[in-house]
């Protein structure tokens, strides 16, 4: 299979990813002849076999509901490269 | 007098007890070694070694005391220095993931993992080399350089664990801790000739640890020998409420004789997958793994064929589920909350950017491969077919393990390639894991050690798998090996 590049434009705006033109032509071969080889699992009569998302048995455990000492603000926000007041300093998100 | 650096782990902390060294001596032995060293290996992306001394200094006055009275207590690393893969937090030091979208982040807070090694009294000189967040079998993705094998410095360490074990095989430290979510402990350690654990997943806490892919992610080891490893493992093992996919399960424990009997092996049946053992194997490889088996056959151990025969469809099922689930772990990395921020004129356009300027190739490829693979109208023939294909992979090792207790097989195909040799062609790249990614489809324990060397002289590796839960008897054979073998205590000369 070849992918467009239409299509890996479509994949880099689904995953956030801003890509020069070189990337997108690169990319396009690599994940085509990737997918190409993957294709091998197609051939594998699956109907019958339930999908494996984790090894361990599915559980939930929860804890008891109390406070307890954690990270202070100053911590949280301190590896952000813009805080202002203690908050993460983005540029507008809703346009007015 | 023997350099303090090339010291086992029991030796280390046996001579601090004593007092024939300090912390100080010992510690001071590790940095002159990475002084020496680490212009040729380059295995280190962080060093902090006057926190390194200062934290000597403390466990030398621990050691005064206890010495004085024996009553208090004396956690059994203490005062030895250890090192970390750069995808674990440790408080302080700079995590990089090998990345440079995270330079300048310091995490507040330290790994599960890391936290049991300092309250354990490891000290923590520093952070070790990895592929771009753990993604590579090289360290020739990592963002900053290429770190070098100690046996030939124009041949990679193997990845993405290879800044680790170059520092364990040059004796910068005694150990290490990996990740492994599809060999990145056990393929350095073979390329290396060090012994890399991959315990159980759910067996190590997570928490703290960069997530790549949630579910085969798992916190090893690499040292020296079994032992030494599974010293390590056995403190940093076990539940941690932080990590909900811990095991609940009591630890075993380990225990590393001396000098093992005759029939120490006696009743173990060990499998030998065929399938391990087709034609891309290097001869010197194959020669090394059946030479080992030999040896665990001289000891009482029953040597059996068994088939495993999904496994040529692991690397395909691996290279969409890890991508799938790393494109979704990935998606924090924004440029709001760590890491620099490229500059846009909105919040898509900084999304967009920082991650397109800031990630390198092999991780962009992945994040492409993932979405692709989780994306509408592909989800079903491509992810939901290899999570199905994940489950056929799991039961060829439960019908294995009703015949077998363990499986002994080759780690990856050739001994260590040259630095440059694969980058042109992820495909490529990506078969060197052929042989190390069933394991953590299955989410089974196995342990790496090496068993020979190839003619020019680059270490070889065998790996034994076993069911879940099961890496007491993995270290136990290991050690067995390693009690009547010299493989593992050559060192390179550097």
């Amino acid at each position: 299979m070849t992918l467009t590049l239409e299509e890996v434009e479509h994949i880099a705006g689904l995953a956030r990813l801003s890509l020069t033109d070189e990337e997108k032509i690169r990319f396009g071969k690599q994940l085509s002849a990737i997918l190409d080889y993957a294709a091998s699992l197609q051939a594998l009569d699956t109907e019958k076999i339930p999908p494996t998302s984790s090894v361990l048995p599915p559980r939930s455990r929860l804890r008891r509901d109390e406070p307890r000492p954690g990270l202070t603000i100053e911590e949280l926000v301190g590896n952000a490269p813009e805080v202002e007041k203690n908050q993460f300093r983005v540029p507008p998100v809703l346009e007015t | 007098v023997v350099d303090l650096n090339q010291l086992t782990l029991f030796e280390a902390a046996a001579g601090l007890r004593t007092g024939e060294f300090s912390s100080l001596d010992l510690v001071g032995a590790c940095l002159d070694q990475i002084d020496r060293l680490e212009p040729l290996l380059k295995a280190f992306i962080t060093i902090q070694p006057d926190k390194a001394i200062d934290n000597a200094r403390s466990a030398d006055d621990l050691l005064y005391r206890w010495r004085k009275d024996p009553s208090i207590s004396l956690p059994s690393l203490t005062g030895i220095p250890l090192a970390v893969k750069d995808v674990l937090c440790v408080s302080g030091m700079p995590c990089t993931c090998g990345s440079r979208i995270l330079e300048g982040f310091v995490p507040p807070y330290s790994a599960t993992a890391v936290e049991r090694i300092l309250a354990a009294g490891g000290i923590i000189v520093g952070k070790t080399n990895t592929d771009e967040f753990a993604m590579g079998s090289s360290t020739e993705n990592s963002a900053f350089f290429t770190t070098n094998n100690p046996w030939d410095l124009k041949r990679v360490p193997g990845g993405s664990s290879g800044g680790s074990a170059a520092a364990v095989a040059a004796r910068l430290v005694p150990a290490a801790l990996g990740t492994d979510t599809g060999g990145s402990v056990r393929q350095p350690a073979s390329f290396c000739g060090v012994t890399g654990i991959k315990p159980t997943y759910g067996r190590v806490s997570r928490y703290g640890l960069v997530a790549f892919g949630s579910s085969l992610d798992v916190v090893g080891v690499l040292a020296s020998s079994a032992a030494e490893a599974g010293l390590v493992f056995s403190l940093m093992a076990g539940f941690d409420e932080k990590d909900s996919t811990t095991l609940d399960l009591p630890l075993p424990e380990l225990k590393f004789g001396d000098q093992p009997t005759e029939r120490a092996l006696e009743g173990l049946r060990i499998g030998i997958p065929k399938e391990y053992f087709s034609d891309g194997l290097q001869t010197e490889v194959e020669e090394g793994v059946r030479k080992a088996v030999e040896v665990l056959e001289s000891f009482g151990a029953q040597i059996a064929p068994v088939s495993l025969p999904h496994t040529e469809y692991a690397l395909p099922v691996y290279y969409l589920i890890a991508p799938a689930e790393a494109s979704a772990n990935l998606a924090r990395f924004d440029g709001i909350r760590y890491g620099p921020r490229s500059t846009g004129s909105n919040m898509w356009d900084i999304f967009y950017r920082t991650r397109g300027e800031k990630f390198g190739q092999e991780v962009k490829r992945r994040i492409m491969l993932g979405t692709y693979a989780l994306s509408a109208g592909y989800y079903d023939a491509y992810y939901g077919q290899a999570q199905k294909v994940r489950t056929l992979i799991k039961r060829d090792f439960e019908q294995a393990f009703e015949k077998v207790d363990m499986i002994a097989a080759p780690v990856t195909p050739t001994t260590a390639f040259r630095a440059g040799e694969h980058t042109e062609d992820p495909l490529a790249m990506y078969l060197e894991d052929v042989l190390t990614l069933p394991a953590n489809l299955a989410g089974i324990p196995a342990l790496a050690f090496p068993v020979g060397f190839d003619r020019q002289g680059l270490p070889v590796g065998m790996q034994l798998m076993g069911p879940h839960y099961q890496e007491e008897v993995l270290f136990k054979i290991a050690h067995t090996y390693q009690q009547v073998t010299a493989w593992h205590k050559q060192r390179p000369v550097l």
